[in-house]
């Protein structure tokens, strides 16, 4: 029952509320779409946690979304024992570089009095729920191997079965119940996931909703014309002015 | 060519008495609000001197600013690789510590201090954590040169000055200094929204005037690393930047910015300059030695027939053409050629110039520490000055000292020629050298003497309306708006979760 509740339901409540909620919050309350970055306030401990939490935290995001979008890819290139490892240890040592990162950001937060003005309670949220991904993350890579091979037999299935809105509970049932801890951890990290997802309106989590990867490719100099004057004058047009203008 | 209007800026720096009005009046009408209250988007610091915040002219530090690339620039710390790499944590971006923990007192204390043996203190509490604190900076503790000589010795311009110089300048340091009061350039090529990873920053056409659209800015926090002026600020509370928005609801109403219209000794001119966007880049990666002169080349002729046909075709105003031919700040920088650029090796055009400060040596302490005159008549010339040239020309003309003295005959120029014609005294032979020195005639002198002096609310502030009657046009699409009442709803400035 719990399973259907965690895998069945949670999935579509999640995705339902991060989507409506982040939009809305996008549009109607713009101004607070912000990373909050408290670099002001203190600098020299957040180069580190900062550092280190970030660049692990993307690696392994983009390691997910590979093996969720071409599984077989994965499953060949780990068709040689080495390669394997190679792979299951990078990502070992992204999640280490997160979960290190993670703690060094607690403990300033939870150490400098200025940085404790500036946090409310989502942010320790935020921290919990990230603290039980990680680690679930790291017990799974540990009790749970490999799970890049086994990702491709279970997981991709399940996911795509929630996306195709005919979540197929039993295959996280049928994941080997040999390994208990390994199955627990397994199910804590599904669920965590779904749950950050559900939560990012409500935290600081949208601010990798507007990460900047459009500042790659737009020029450095942006004008704004309030009312340009040149459109103003075609009569033709019925909604003049509003012009966004990417160069000097 | 692709004309645009600039609302420009002139500060006179010999008539500045380092008051502080334009600070405290800019203050108290935009940032008296929890996270701004460190911030002074109008400051007014004295040279020698480190600044507010500490160093900010060193980009050794801050990495402010753009650097020449071939035939372009591009950002010193900031920029699409440099800028990204560093998003989740900057190495180069000041913090609190560098401008300075704002405080205030306990002041209830002295009212509810219990009858004792001891005066009631009112404490100094910060006003970021609440809790008893020990003062250790405050955004203009150098003010005056501090009564000490350890702010002026560390001032970044003293590069190029050589010991002698230093020392020469040091034994007269109390009565060596001037004051430099800043607000942001609204620069023609500006770093902080070239910097802006979320494209929040922006330069408005209509006027040039640059601002951070509050809703777009993510505190992704480049803007206040690549200002080479330090003058983008960070709300540490509502997670956003912040700066000098040049008061544009004033302006949109033809009055000029809250420090402009409060600086007690009128140092400050305001007007339209018209120039050529085209030309931006070219002029951002000129020769150093060249780049005051090609800065000042980019703005044009308001009284050309063909730049104002260009401007007219290219949307600008009837009236902030006429804006133009009146403005002040054209005569300053290009009609009489005696103001000029704050740290223009920046590379970031900016639109506010400084008339320098003469500095006459009246006297010095000699040897036997006695005060002796050190001149015979009451006007000296350039060679006498109490600042190095090398000093100035760091601050105003990227070492360039031949610029600064040139302004520097111009303004003894027209001393001598006042002096000539109210007391008399003055040889025709003298006269007649400082005013080929100076390249101008005593009709010249007189406008310089008139608008220096002499000048009206009106003359030094000639800033076109923006149409009251057309101002919602400035904001959204009048025909996306028709029926509803006022600018429709906006939201408190809350921060986020």
């Amino acid at each position: 029952m719990l399973d259907y509740l965690l895998f069945g339901a949670l999935p579509y409540v999640a995705l339902a509320v991060f989507l409506i909620g982040s939009i809305y919050r996008y549009v109607f309350k713009g101004f607070q779409v912000s990373s909050l970055s408290s670099q002001f306030l203190e600098g020299d401990q957040l180069f580190y946690g900062s550092q280190f939490f970030h660049w692990g935290i993307i690696m392994l995001f983009f390691g997910h979304l590979i093996g969720f979008m071409v599984p077989s890819a994965v499953v060949a290139w780990n068709g040689d024992p080495v390669r394997l490892l190679i792979l299951e240890f990078t990502a070992f040592g992204f999640a280490l570089s997160c979960l290190v990162g993670l703690l060094l950001l607690i403990k300033r937060r939870l150490t400098t009095k200025r940085i404790q003005m500036v946090t409310g309670p989502m942010d320790y949220v935020v921290y919990i729920v990230l603290l039980l991904q990680i680690i679930s993350g790291i017990g799974i890579a540990y009790f749970g191997r490999w799970g890049s091979n086994w990702f491709a037999a279970v997981m991709t299935p399940y996911l795509r079965s929630v996306f195709a809105f005919n979540p197929n509970v039993d295959l996280i049932a049928q994941l080997s119940t040999s390994n208990a801890i390994a199955m627990l951890m397994v199910k804590t990290h599904i669920a965590s996931a779904f749950l950050i997802i559900g939560i990012i309106p409500f935290t600081r989590f949208v601010h990798f909703l507007v990460a900047p990867v459009d500042y790659l490719w737009r020029r450095y100099q942006l004008v704004i014309w309030n009312w340009n004057n040149k459109e103003i004058r075609k009569s033709r047009n019925y909604f003049p002015g509003k012009s966004r203008e990417f160069n000097n | 060519m692709n004309i645009r209007s600039q609302i420009s800026m002139v500060f006179h720096l010999d008539k500045c008495i380092g008051c502080h009005t334009c600070s405290v009046a800019c203050k108290n009408v935009w940032t008296d609000r929890k996270g701004a209250e460190y911030m002074w988007w109008n400051n007014v610091e004295t040279k020698p001197g480190t600044g507010y915040p500490t160093k900010w002219e060193d980009q050794e530090i801050y990495q402010g600013g753009w650097e020449k690339n071939g035939d372009s620039v591009s950002l010193r710390g900031a920029g699409k690789l440099k800028g990204l790499k560093n998003i989740f944590a900057n190495p180069n971006m000041p913090v609190l510590d560098d401008y300075y923990e704002p405080w205030q007192y306990r002041y209830q204390d002295l009212f509810d201090a219990p009858e004792g043996d001891d005066q009631p203190i009112g404490r100094a509490v910060s006003l970021v954590t609440g809790e008893p604190m020990e003062v250790q900076a405050g955004p203009n503790w150098d003010d005056d040169l501090s009564g000490t000589p350890d702010y002026a010795r560390k001032d970044v311009n003293f590069k190029n000055v050589s010991a002698a110089e230093q020392d020469a300048m040091f034994q007269l340091e109390r009565m060596t200094f001037h004051y430099l009061p800043r607000i942001c350039n609204h620069c023609l090529n500006p770093a902080c929204v070239g910097s802006c990873p979320s494209g929040a920053l922006y330069k408005r056409g209509e006027d040039g005037v640059v601002l951070i659209n509050q809703e777009r800015c993510r505190a992704w926090r480049m803007c206040v690393t690549a200002c080479p002026y330090k003058k983008s600020y960070y709300n540490w509370s509502t997670g956003k930047s912040e700066k000098c928005v040049l008061c544009y609801p004033r302006l949109e109403s033809a009055q000029p910015p809250a420090c402009f219209h409060s600086c007690v000794g009128r140092i400050r001119y305001m007007g339209v300059m018209l120039y050529d966007a085209d030309r931006i880049e070219a002029v951002a990666s000129a020769d150093e030695a060249e780049l005051v002169d090609r800065h000042l080349d980019i703005y044009l002729d308001p009284n050309d027939p063909e730049v104002i046909k260009a401007a007219r075709a290219n949307g600008v105003h009837d009236s902030t053409i006429v804006a133009a031919q009146k403005s002040p700040v054209y005569k300053f920088v290009k009609e009489w050629k005696i103001a000029l650029p704050l740290h223009p090796e920046f590379r970031t055009l900016p639109n506010l110039f400084y008339v320098p400060p003469l500095l006459p040596a009246m006297a010095s302490v000699g040897e036997d520490g006695n005060y002796d005159s050190v001149n015979e008549t009451l006007l000296v010339g350039v060679e006498k000055l109490r600042v190095p040239i090398s000093y100035l020309a760091s601050l105003f003309t990227a070492g360039n000292e031949n610029k600064v003295i040139d302004v520097f005959k111009k303004l003894h120029a027209v001393r001598v020629s006042r002096r000539n014609s109210t007391v008399g005294d003055v040889s025709e032979q003298q006269l007649n050298t400082c005013m080929n020195e100076a390249g101008f005639d005593t009709h010249v002198a007189n406008a310089i003497y008139r608008l220096t002096s002499l000048c009206t609310y009106e003359e030094r502030f000639v800033v076109p309306a923006a149409h009251r009657e057309e101002s919602i046009e400035m904001l959204e699409s009048a025909h996306d708006y028709k029926g509803n009442t006022g600018f429709g709803f906006k939201e408190r400035p809350a921060r986020g979760l």
